[in-house]
């Protein structure tokens, strides 16, 4: 913080969006169609699945601290990692950022006072509530062993685990999803204040908007596909079930038509936050706003024609495989751009190094880890060498936690003071940002050297000689969860004695950030007007800096 | 948000929330089309591998109530269309009466369906233990046309001949003809509540030049149905149809 200017003591706002009567107590939760209400209730729906999701983790790395499996019976194994995916991608991955902070910033960012459609926004989240309860109920009665997947026939045939509530529970959340993308998109085109241009969008938006393409074109598709699977299981159809004539095959394709595109739901919205923080913090126009803005629609748009990379190995033919291992590579270049792009904008930035920045940079590097390593899976010979081992659950979790998780708790830490008007400790919240990142590679890194040796993931059991880099893993993996804990426990404790925030404690730039923290119901006492360009700290003199002095560094920001 | 009229709060002017709906609804079919997308990608990769049984199935269907039921469907898209134009040009009764007529042609579209259902269960032809393609040919019901039958008979043995699973195949081309004219039907009978929504409206005269955005986005949506079925149509009834 010693880089940020003092700021004056400052007052919480008498009223508020979370004090604001709309009538009494849990009714006025239950029932609201704020966006920035309903985006808490999300980020408490959400702990909670993330929370299970860590236990089954947890207990999925005690397992494997020897090689015979240390805790479970291997039936159970295949329950603990199954619920660890569905909890962890349906219900907490997918939406963690966009229902949690496109929620409430996005309308704020763009000066509406809603998003296009509130009721829907509410529905969005009953739809996530009920289908939660299902999955829920899937995992207290029986279980699920099938593997995230799903694949037929063993989900539609021969699992003996409560398959079909999970599936319903899944195909409701996804109307959840749908709902969330199409509110989104409508608002972005519809609601932005006068002078916010397309151009002057913040890049948290357009990340958004590609993200909510994907929403929209991509989850129907598993809803239809999950829905198949259920009638199949249900009333004994011949879907996907070769017995009957079906082609388990095909479940792949549209599964995977699907689940590589919602890779880039659960990306986007990181990358979008990081975009934010750099500049923020770099103090700095950030660097190639239209390409990083283009290349979020590129990873959309591209992300739809490479997911029969998954199938490398089912014996689709040669020209397939080709092909979708050369687009497989195409994504490389939009994601390339984003990470030069952040690079370039901390290039003679003035950077201090609060909280949320650790975290963004933190994010950088273990997505560029992340991403790199998906080269080696996209790349035709080395995928039959690491298909289905370690190496893909390292390379997954370097992409899903250390670029999702850490871009989500980083905007907790960048946006908590304009959501609950106070701040939290900041060393120690420095000290939680390195603990994180600490733990996390301890755990995931040995898990790509595993792989590369040879062991497979869903196994319960291993060679002894694997056994010194699983402890390593699972030694990682304590480290891992103080490093969320601390934030959860620091956080709520700031809610209630943290110091008063102001309006715009870092500062920034966007226009979430003109408003009171917390903000008022209506967002903004008057429709704002914009009159400036993205991350332009130079000519800003409401931001409170002192006056730019004329900086050695090319003017990148201006193209 | 507060509601002035029918000006929602989080909106400045009513052609942003009408412009904001139709882009909402819009979008809402795009997502649509992918979802029935699946079952229309599913259905033709099987159609290709057993186009045998697939092509029996097709002819068990009974193309006259197929037909009439297109033609009735069309036309209610037809009075969808003049209910939008009357509340847009202002002419309160025409949206009542328009709006009714869209109503009632959807139900006998339903109706039609419920036959056409009820005649593959006395058939065998749903999906499951008792499922027999050959048991219809060989005890047909009263009143069927027993030329005809002979026919089926005679072609479903030549079937069986090329195709000795043909009742596992079977299954699967009536497992997703139950699923597409379903899923279809259910989406026919959400935009059958939309209609009743709507009629309400009309009669308290909510409709006006100035302000007929749900007339217009339920036709967004009840059209879009309609096209789901000029689809089905063709795919299920049509193709390898020979008498």
């Amino acid at each position: 913080m010693s880089d940020t200017p003092p700021t004056p003591d400052h007052q919480l706002p008498r009223t508020h969006y979370l004090n604001a009567t709309y009538g009494s107590g849990i009714r006025s939760w239950l029932l609201t169609t704020d966006h920035k209400r309903i985006a808490l209730l999300y980020l408490c729906s959400v702990t909670v699945f993330f929370f299970i999701g860590g236990v089954l983790a947890t207990m999925i790395r005690i397992h494997l601290l020897t090689p015979g499996g240390a805790l479970v019976t291997p039936e159970t194994y295949n329950k603990l990692f199954t619920m660890h995916g569905v909890a962890m991608i349906f219900f907490f991955l997918v939406p963690s950022i966009p229902a949690v902070f496109g929620n409430f910033l996005i309308p704020l960012m763009i000066g509406a006072k809603d998003l296009a459609f509130p009721k829907l926004n509410l529905l969005s989240w009953y739809l996530y509530m009920v289908g939660g309860c299902f999955v829920l109920y899937s995992f207290s009665t029986g279980g699920l062993d099938t593997g995230w997947t799903f694949y037929t026939p063993l989900s539609s045939v021969y699992s003996n685990s409560a398959v079909t509530p999970a599936v319903i529970g899944i195909f409701i959340n996804g109307f959840s999803t749908i709902l969330t993308g199409l509110n989104f998109i409508v608002t972005i085109h519809t609601m932005r204040a006068p002078g916010m241009t397309w151009f002057r969008l913040p890049l948290f938006v357009w990340a958004h908007y590609a993200t909510s393409l994907i929403m929209v074109l991509a989850t129907p598709v598993v809803a239809i596909t999950l829905l198949l699977v259920g009638l199949e299981r249900l009333f004994h159809l011949g879907f996907f079930n070769p017995a009957l004539g079906g082609d388990p095959i095909l479940f792949q394709h549209l599964f995977w038509f699907y689940s590589h595109p919602v890779v880039y739901i659960m990306i986007l919205p990181g990358m979008g936050v990081v975009s934010e923080i750099i500049p923020t913090f770099a103090r700095k126009p950030i660097f190639g706003y239209s390409f990083i803005a283009g290349s979020s629609i590129a990873i959309a748009v591209i992300g739809f024609f490479v997911w029969a990379h998954h199938m490398f190995v089912t014996g689709e033919s040669t020209y397939i495989a080709l092909s979708f291992s050369f687009l497989s590579y195409l994504v490389a270049i939009p994601s390339a751009v984003k990470v030069f792009n952040w690079t370039s904008t901390l290039y003679k930035g003035s950077i201090s190094w609060d909280p949320p920045m650790i975290y963004a940079l933190g994010f950088i590097g273990l997505f560029v880890i992340g991403g790199l390593t998906g080269l080696f899976l996209a790349s035709l010979g080395l995928d039959i060498h690491i298909h289905d081992t370690y190496f893909v659950v390292a390379h997954f979790h370097y992409i899903m936690v250390g670029g999702s998780v850490m871009g989500y708790v980083g905007a907790l830490h960048f946006w908590w003071p304009k959501i609950t008007g106070r701040l939290y400790p900041q060393s120690l919240s420095r000290f939680a940002a390195v603990v994180l990142f600490i733990g996390f590679n301890l755990t995931f890194f040995p898990q790509f050297i595993l792989g590369y040796l040879g062991m497979p993931r869903r196994y319960h059991t291993y060679p002894p000689e694997f056994q010194v880099l699983n402890v390593l893993s699972t030694a990682g993996a304590s480290i891992l969860a103080l490093g969320y804990l601390l934030p959860m426990s620091y956080l709520t404790w700031s809610m209630r004695y943290g110091k008063v925030a102001g309006p715009n404690p870092w500062p920034a730039t966007g226009l979430e950030w003109k408003t009171a923290s917390p903000p008022p119901t209506e967002n903004f006492d008057v429709t704002p007007e914009v009159n400036w360009e993205p991350y332009d700290f130079k000519n800003r003199t409401d931001l409170g800096l002192p006056a730019a002095t004329p900086s050695p560094a090319p003017a990148h920001g201006d193209d | 948000m507060h509601r002035t009229g029918e000006l929602y709060g989080q909106f400045q002017t009513l052609e942003q929330q009408k412009e904001s709906a139709t882009l909402g609804m819009w979008i809402f079919l795009v997502t649509e089309v992918l979802f029935f997308g699946g079952l229309f990608l599913t259905y033709t990769i099987n159609r290709r591998t057993f186009s045998t049984a697939f092509g029996i199935g097709s002819n068990t269907l009974d193309i006259t109530l197929g037909a009439g039921n297109t033609v009735v469907l069309i036309m209610s898209s037809l009075t969808m269309a003049m209910a939008v134009w009357s509340a847009q040009v202002g002419k309160k009764k025409l949206v009542c009466i328009f709006l009714i007529a869209t109503l009632g042609l959807g139900t006998v579209f339903l109706g039609v369906k419920a036959i056409e259902y009820k005649q593959k269960f006395d058939h065998h032809l749903i999906p499951g233990r008792s499922f027999d393609m050959k048991y219809h040919p060989a005890n047909p019901m009263a009143g069927d046309d027993l030329k005809e039958l002979a026919l089926e008979k005679k072609e479903v043995d030549e079937a069986f001949a090329v195709d000795p699973d043909i009742n596992f195949h079977g299954q699967l081309y009536f497992s997703l003809y139950f699923g597409m004219t379903g899923l279809h039907a259910l989406h026919m009978i959400v935009g059958a509540g939309l209609l009743l929504w709507l009629i309400k409206g009309s009669f308290a005269g909510r409709f006006t030049p100035q302000y007929n955005t749900p007339v217009e986005v339920v036709g967004l949506y009840w059209h879009f149905v309609d096209i789901v079925w000029i689809y089905l149509f063709p795919l299920l009834y049509l193709i390898h149809r020979h008498r």
